[in-house]
């Protein structure tokens, strides 16, 4: 079973840290189609957040299909996500470190790229909204 | 049904408002942080939900009905003061007696259950337990009255650390558990943050914002950009909180619409941002302190 975690200091909500970690537990092979996420109360009981956080995030991993809660049992693990396959990720690991190497080279300093990079991804994923 | 609703409230002693145009309509089910600096009326406003206090103008009904309008409605809500309170020579186990006789709907094992976890000696003092303990019992208490609203005035605030994560801890288990609403107030806004979905800022006698608190997030924005004449707002933006250098405004508004002004870069607020705005607000000029999102 997994055991969450909170980082305060990040800003991101709580109920999407606890979604995320799910994420990522089923990412690394830590939690797999079947296992059980602890109940809410479990949670609360040893993060001392408020129950409806956990049940929001549940929601939400039920809403993409990972998980499914059996009332009376508990909430499973429906399905792995589906990530890009590993030559795909491979492929762009390289651009980006090719990318980030020509910027260095130009004289460009790790703050001036991640503006660049913040920009760009903010630009890029509004697009998509919009 | 609403726990607590309140339609122009107030309580005065003699000339002075210890809380006044308080309008509130708190749904069930939610753990709700009342917040506010010292002396803004938190405690009369939990006195007036108690019916400890009675008020001077305005309604209060809680769970439906007048507060301690009778024992149905006194077993109803459970209540932790201020202060704690225990009686100092009686034991851990004589409060657990006491408790069952006082209580018809009294669940004894739930109190024994949690003095057990919580490895309390029943044959100690409570005058003798810390002061960590001795929160324990009351809240103990409280909640093995089985009330549908647990009222809690600054629960943790006396509290070491530590034990005020032991103190949620166990308070969050509960609501889990039992599913009951929970109203407490506490000026630990981190604690606020971990454990309330709902949030009502009291400054000054009178409530400046009230409302789930994934909401109000998803209402205010931080700005910052070129300085700016607020006069060219749009709007359905309202200034929070305003600063400004002779080159730049960083503002924190109300906003129920997207920011699309490119000038400004958009961040989100966190609950301590949004909290520490309103209560700065009572420094304002009064023009600027328009209650917002006050629910009806």
């Amino acid at each position: 079973m997994i055991e969450f975690q909170l980082d305060e200091t990040s800003g991101v909500a709580t109920y999407l840290q606890l979604a995320q970690q799910v994420h990522q537990a089923l990412r690394m092979g830590m939690l797999e189609p079947g296992d059980r996420l602890p109940t809410a109360q479990q949670v609360v009981a040893k993060l001392a957040i408020n129950p409806n956080t956990v049940h929001k995030a549940y929601r939400e991993l039920e809403r993409e299909g990972l998980v499914r809660a059996r009332p009376g049992l508990g909430t499973f693990v429906a399905r792995v996500p589906s990530g890009p396959d590993p030559a795909t990720q491979t492929r762009f690991l390289t651009a980006i470190t090719d990318w980030l190497r020509s910027a260095r080279a130009a004289g460009l300093g790790p703050d001036d790229i991640e503006a660049i990079y913040r920009t760009a991804f903010r630009n890029c994923f509004a697009e998509g909204v919009a | 049904m609403n726990i607590i609703q309140t339609i122009g409230l107030g309580k005065a002693y003699g000339r002075t408002w210890a809380l006044r145009d308080c309008t509130l309509a708190i749904p069930e089910g939610h753990v709700v942080g009342l917040v506010g600096p010292n002396g803004a009326g938190k405690t009369t406003l939990l006195g007036l939900a108690t019916g400890l206090l009675a008020p001077t103008c305005g309604t209060i009904t809680v769970l439906g009905e007048r507060p301690a309008a009778g024992s149905a409605q006194l077993a109803q809500v459970g209540f932790v003061a201020q202060d704690t309170s225990v009686y100092a020579r009686m034991t851990v186990a004589d409060h657990l007696r006491l408790g069952a006789w006082l209580n018809p709907g009294w669940d004894g094992e739930l109190a024994r259950r949690r003095i057990g976890e919580l490895g309390l000696d029943p044959k100690q003092r409570a005058g003798s337990l810390s002061g960590g303990q001795r929160a324990q019992l009351a809240l103990t208490l409280a909640m093995a009255k089985r009330p549908g609203l647990l009222i809690l005035d600054e629960p943790v605030a006396s509290l070491d650390p530590l034990a005020r994560r032991e103190f949620l801890r166990g308070l969050m288990e509960t609501v889990a558990e039992r599913g009951l609403s929970v109203v407490l107030s506490s000026h630990l806004i981190g604690d606020l943050e971990r454990v309330c979905d709902y949030l009502i800022v009291l400054v000054a006698s009178r409530v400046r914002i009230a409302g789930e608190v994934s909401e109000l997030l998803a209402a205010h924005r931080r700005l910052s950009g070129p300085r700016r004449d607020l006069r060219t707002l749009p709007a359905g933006q309202e200034v929070v909180e305003e600063s400004h250098t002779d080159r730049q405004t960083v503002l924190l508004i109300r906003t129920g619409e997207p920011v699309n002004d490119p000038a400004w870069t958009v961040t989100p607020v966190s609950l301590e941002d949004l909290v520490l705005a309103y209560m700065s607000q009572a420094n304002d000029t009064p023009a600027r302190r328009s209650p917002l999102g006050v629910a009806s």
